[in-house]
């Protein structure tokens, strides 16, 4: 077998030509959609600075906005694959800095809500399923079912009125004022109590429908006769449960965690806007307002890339959790 | 009465009160009652302050010792300059009003802004759903059916549309549209926005209903028989893919809903003054004590009462059917 077939073969490496290409057709779309979009930063900018015509026309150029679309396509390709991103309108600065803080303090609420929703969502769903034919397995399950009708942007403006209203947790931002100087403990702890809100809210979006994943999930592992099999032979209940059950369920809830990743992801944009979390989704959200053609592109780009990440490591995690799968 | 024509009823009800918008509410939504601001809700009384019972309802002007004034119904709206506006259901002499959901921070009456503001959110809803489901019906059987390179190309062009997260997605859709425009075309450009962006998951599925009805033995027999392609698609596998189109409507709609809520919250969907229950929402975060008003939280009250009627219907639609895709889990 030749090198070429074995790393062609490569779970890794056909994730990573696959996210490629897609990146390059969504890279595409979207350069043209901006394209589509009448009017553009500079005009925005006229309207609010009083620049004339000539002045605008001569910026337009300067920006390279003269050139046919293609042209402008593959030169903006190539200064992405050497890391420059362009210059904001808006903000008339470079991009890469800019928006690399939004997407860390975006990609920072989103694994921190990652985190604690499957660490809520595993035992929960599991007791639900253990618990299914009693009354305080099915409440919960109701209970379930009623918080995934509620929309998501709802959840977050309840949640920000609720700590708006009692006071004790901050409201928005992700650093309190005065911390400059503070020492590194403090900073930390300014940062967690920052996350609280935001991540709350992405649970309770995320969480009941996960749990009611897991309880479906285990419900059907638990019907497996080799399960009867093995409390025939004694094996106690709690580790049928945990060891054996939560293992065969394990396959998909495994593809459950790439696809809640996206939806966390989508659905803190909602949470980072409500809750002025300076994170990506605002900052596209200002781009859009403004018509920072570029910096929309960024945006669009970078929350492309942070799916695709999430999607692959779920996809390469479900392959070394369930040996059914061929590689 | 079987659970999917009692909710189907229920989400009917919903779009019949806000058709009917122009006739059950008591002012238009643009009129400021300048003087009324964040006015609290008018209280609808039907004993007077002697302890008589009127027969007919009535409301206070300003305090409750002033003279009533009765609620006329079916009856025109006068002005408080004494001009005469069109039939509405519920009306009362000035100086008196009929605020029943109080009146927003410009004295408009929240509840005529909640009927108009449903007709924009709630139709916005399904006019994207009728437009998904038209593309991915179209692009969905043509891939299922014809397969090769076309299915190819679909499903390649379906996976960039579902490699971006569904808000950024609309948002940088959104991005192609103009900002500033009438109501009517902003409408038409939100509808297009999640048109555009939902087409995507509704023709996999639909692709793949296609794929397996295609090998049905009735398909079979019918092109054994000599049917063309065409009338194979149309007679046998269209009438399947287009009861799973239905049900995959029941989850369509409401989702398109919340993204028109989601725009016109962002400011980037139908602008003021034409009222949508995104920007009410917005609205009711701009005051700053919004316990102290808590009337100006009816569009979230509403908007959960409609997200509730409708997982109920996509819940009874699903017992009835159980084709629901597996990877639809919000």
């Amino acid at each position: 077998m030749s090198l070429v077939r074995v790393v062609g073969r490569s779970v890794v490496v056909r994730h990573l030509a696959r996210a490629l290409v897609e990146l390059l057709a969504v890279s595409l779309i979207a350069f043209a959609v901006t394209e589509l979009a009448p009017g553009d930063g500079f005009g925005q900018a006229r309207l609010e600075r009083q620049l004339s015509p000539a002045a605008v026309d001569a910026l337009r150029s300067r920006a390279g906005l003269d050139r046919p679309f293609l042209a402008r396509y593959a030169s903006w390709v190539a200064s992405v694959a050497h890391g420059d991103l362009g210059r904001s309108i808006a903000y008339g600065a470079p991009i890469a800095p800019l928006v690399a803080r939004r997407a860390l303090n975006s990609l920072l609420l989103v694994s921190a809500s990652l985190a604690v929703t499957w660490i809520l969502v595993l035992p929960l769903g599991v007791w639900m399923a253990a618990r299914d034919r009693s009354a305080d397995g099915r409440l919960l399950a109701a209970g379930a079912t009623a918080l995934i009708a509620v929309p998501d942007l709802l959840i977050a403006i309840a949640l920000l009125l609720v700590a708006a209203a009692s006071g004790v947790l901050p409201t928005g931002g992700v650093r309190g004022a005065g911390l400059a100087d503070a020492g590194r403990l403090a900073a930390i702890g300014d940062l967690m109590r920052h996350l609280v809100l935001p991540v709350s809210a992405l649970t309770l979006i995320a969480a009941p429908p996960l749990a009611r994943h897991v309880r479906a999930s285990m419900l059907d592992a638990l019907r497996a006769p080799y399960l009867l099999a093995a409390a025939a032979r004694g094996i106690p209940y709690r580790r049928l449960l945990w060891r054996s059950a939560l293992r065969a369920a394990a396959n998909p809830l495994v593809s459950l965690f790439g696809l809640s990743f996206a939806a966390l992801f989508s659905a803190s944009m909602i949470v980072e806007v409500v809750m002025s979390w300076p994170g990506l989704g605002p900052m596209l959200l200002d781009a859009v307002r403004s018509r920072d053609e570029p910096l929309v592109l960024a945006g669009v780009m970078l929350s492309t890339v942070l799916l695709l990440v999430g999607n692959g490591c779920a996809d390469v995690l479900l392959r070394a959790v369930d040996p059914r799968i061929a590689a | 009465m079987t659970p999917t024509i009692r909710t189907a009823m229920g989400v009917g009800a919903v779009y019949a009160i806000v058709l009917g918008a122009a006739l059950l509410s008591p002012y238009d939504p643009a009129t400021q009652h300048r003087d009324r601001p964040l006015a609290p809700p008018t209280r609808v009384h039907v004993v007077d302050r002697d302890g008589r019972v009127h027969l007919r309802p009535f409301v206070y002007a300003d305090d409750e010792s002033g003279p009533t004034y009765p609620v006329r119904f079916f009856a025109h709206e006068v002005d408080e300059d004494g001009s005469i506006g069109s039939r509405r259901l519920l009306a009362v002499d000035p100086p008196a009003h009929i605020f029943l959901a109080g009146t927003d921070e410009l004295g408009r009456d929240q509840f005529s802004r909640l009927l108009y503001g449903g007709r924009i959110s709630l139709g916005a809803g399904v006019l994207a759903g009728a437009l998904a489901l038209t593309i991915g019906l179209l692009l969905g059987c043509v891939a299922g059916f014809f397969g090769g390179w076309i299915d190819g190309a679909v499903m390649a062009a379906s996976d960039v549309f579902m490699a971006l997260p569904w808000l950024y997605l609309l948002l940088a859709i959104r991005a192609a549209l103009p900002l500033d425009v009438s109501p009517g075309r902003a409408l038409a450009s939100v509808v297009i926005v999640i048109g555009i962006a939902g087409w995507a998951r509704p023709a996999r599925l639909i692709r793949s209903v296609v794929l397996s009805a295609r090998t049905r033995d009735y398909v079979t027999a019918a092109a054994a028989s000599g049917a063309s392609r065409a009338r194979l698609m149309v007679a046998h596998v269209l009438p399947e893919a287009f009861s799973v189109a239905l049900t995959q409507a029941s989850i369509l709609v409401p989702q398109y809903t919340l993204a028109e809520i989601t725009l016109s919250f962002f400011g980037l969907g139908v602008g003021e003054p034409t009222p949508s229950w995104g920007t009410m929402i917005n609205a009711m975060l701009r005051q700053e004590l919004s316990a102290a008003h808590w009337w100006l939280a009816a569009p979230a009250a509403a908007l959960v009462v409609v997200s509730l009627l409708y997982h109920a219907a996509a819940d009874a639609l699903h017992q009835r059917s159980q084709v629901l895709p597996a990877g639809a889990w919000r």
